[in-house]
């Protein structure tokens, strides 16, 4: 099988850029890390956006959950650094599976546009509750405690469990469309009433793609909380007009509703803005704007959706047989 | 043949309008019934007043026996009672074949068995009811892509896979190419015999329902005109007043 060796040299060969990125270009390791974090928003929105169809505009809820949860737990419990991490991350994820669990009870009955708007205060109010609450620090928000060793090491450790983090993520999605669960998920983004009178357990599916969103968010926002290291209630937990807006459009741009498009729309996206910071110093947000304009205007199927409408044939669409 | 559906007295308002007037009738294990009527008098309404698309406003819908009137669609789906529309509904953006792998019916069962793989049989049944309704060839293409005539023929192939006791068909033959026609009717009668299945067929086309159905019912303004034999029905003249048009 030449196919699969070729398949198996080219994870093999990605495997390890992956590994050696930091050491070959040191002075971008948290550009990469960074990078990381916006493939798992892109990919967790896309579970929800582009496969069940419903459009999430609260997903940084889930995001921040994580992020306060893990920071309260490495503040409480006592622990060695790395001890406390890896349970608060945990339990970040955890509490916020169960925060969409919970919430998905009453918004996930609405649909389409209803369903969106719903979603959109729930970032906006959880930053203002979280921005008066002084367990987790009320409006001056939470540190973190410090890395124990070196600032390179730091970094790395960063690099390296995010980029385990999008790793399994991608992989846990890669299975899950591939099973009847991923049908089931299309089934209720084509018609979600015709999948209800096929018996399909759509409440349930709904929730449960939800929670799995979360739970990657949840722990994701631990990890970013320690690699920012100060946990701003409205800048960095809820804050939905940067991550909560990137995490949308990275999917969009890339192409709503598959698995790689996600991966790439995070990548170009990730890249374009820094090179804007970088090069439109100062107009970087006019820029920015300008660009989502283009992405909806001229790739409103986003890059994979517009090549597989270009070459059909490469994405294993079949022609007609007559 | 004892009775699988039994509808007793179903009544369904919308504002003013009485769409469905203390309707009463009746399907038997195995058969084929018919359910004909002018436009607008209330077939598709009552199709979804049994099937709990919608609460009824009075009467009862007994179902192999149980009073179903109070469950929702999905409840009364997984006890293998399934309606297709006359608006065909298919999942657009998913490829024909993974409509009919996502219709198998233990999905029915919750979302456990969702991660399951789908058994050899359960490829082989999808195939065949493709084959069954001519789609075959077309398995790979995107179920949107198709012509509604077609779309028609994968949503029955989709209610079959999902092994309903009693199917709901709602105008079968409409939109389909007229050439199709009599390979449809055959169809319907092989999933009849074949697969066991009891249909409840709503249509327009006297020809197709004449020759396809063991008994029927006729509405108008709601309400049941005459219910019988094909041709005690055509023969009513309250039918040919209503319906056929007064010579």
């Amino acid at each position: 099988m030449k196919g699969r060796a070729a398949r198996y040299a080219a994870v093999a060969g990605a495997g390890l850029l992956v590994l050696a990125a930091p050491f070959l270009a040191p002075a971008f390791v948290t550009q990469f890390t960074f990078l990381w974090l916006m493939i798992v928003f892109a990919l967790t929105w896309d579970l929800m956006g582009g496969q069940l169809g419903y459009n999430s505009f609260g997903n940084i809820l889930f995001f921040g959950i994580g992020a306060y949860a893990c920071a309260v737990f490495q503040r409480d419990s006592g622990l060695g650094y790395y001890e406390a991490l890896a349970i608060g991350a945990a339990l970040g994820g955890v509490l916020a599976a169960a925060a969409a669990a919970f919430l998905g009870l009453g918004i996930l009955g609405l649909r389409g546009h209803y369903f969106a708007i719903g979603t959109l205060g729930l970032g906006i109010a959880a930053g203002e509750i979280a921005g008066g609450w002084d367990y987790v620090g009320a409006g001056s928000g939470m540190t973190v405690p410090l890395f124990p060793g070196a600032l390179a090491a730091r970094s790395l450790f960063f690099y390296f469990t995010l980029a385990a983090l999008a790793l399994a993520t991608f992989l846990t999605l890669r299975w899950l469309y591939g099973t009847r669960f991923g049908l089931a998920l299309n089934a209720v983004r084509d018609d979600e009433d015709k999948a209800e009178a096929m018996g399909l357990y759509t409440a349930r599916l709904k929730t449960a793609a939800w929670s799995l969103s979360a739970f990657f968010l949840g722990i994701s926002g631990a990890l970013a909380g320690n690699l920012i290291g100060f946990i701003d209630p409205r800048d960095v937990a809820f804050a939905g007009a940067t991550y909560g807006v990137w995490m949308v459009l990275m999917a969009i741009l890339g192409g709503k509703g598959t698995l790689w498009g996600p991966v790439i729309g995070a990548a170009v996206f990730h890249i374009t803005q820094e090179i804007f910071w970088t090069y439109l110093l100062g107009w970087q947000r006019v820029a920015l704007g300008l660009l989502i304009v283009a992405i909806v205007v001229f790739f409103p199927q986003g890059i994979l959706g517009t090549l597989r409408e270009k070459f059909p044939g490469r994405f294993g669409s079949k022609a007609e047989v007559q | 043949m004892s009775l699988l559906l039994d509808v007793k007295g179903v009544t369904k308002r919308f504002g003013g309008v009485v769409a469905n007037d203390a309707v009463s009738l009746s399907v038997r294990e195995g058969e084929i019934a018919g359910l004909i009527g002018p436009n607008g008098s209330g077939k598709t309404t009552l199709f979804s007043s049994i099937v709990g698309a919608h609460p009824i406003d009075a009467g009862a819908v007994l179902y192999e026996g149980r009073d179903i009137s109070a469950l929702r669609i999905a409840e009364i789906a997984r006890r293998g009672l399934t309606r297709t529309y006359q608006q065909t509904r298919i999942y657009g953006q998913m490829p024909v074949i993974d409509n009919m792998r996502i219709s198998a019916p233990d999905v029915k069962e919750g979302i456990l068995p969702l991660f399951r793989r789908a058994g050899r049989a359960s490829e082989a049944r999808a195939r065949d009811l493709l084959s069954f309704v001519g789609l075959y060839e077309k398995r790979d293409l995107l179920a949107g892509s198709l012509s509604f005539g077609q779309q028609k023929l994968l949503e029955f192939a989709m209610a079959l896979m999902s092994e309903p006791k009693l199917l709901l068909l709602d105008e079968p033959t409409a939109g389909i190419n007229p050439t199709l026609i009599n390979g449809l009717i055959d169809r319907l009668k092989r999933a009849n015999k074949e697969l066991g299945v009891t249909l409840f067929v709503i249509e327009h086309n006297m020809r197709v329902i004449m020759n396809l159905a063991d008994r029927i019912t006729c509405l108008a303004h709601g309400q049941v005109l005459a219910s019988g034999t094909p041709d005690e029905v055509r023969e009513d003249p309250r039918v040919l007043d209503a319906y056929l048009g007064a010579q």
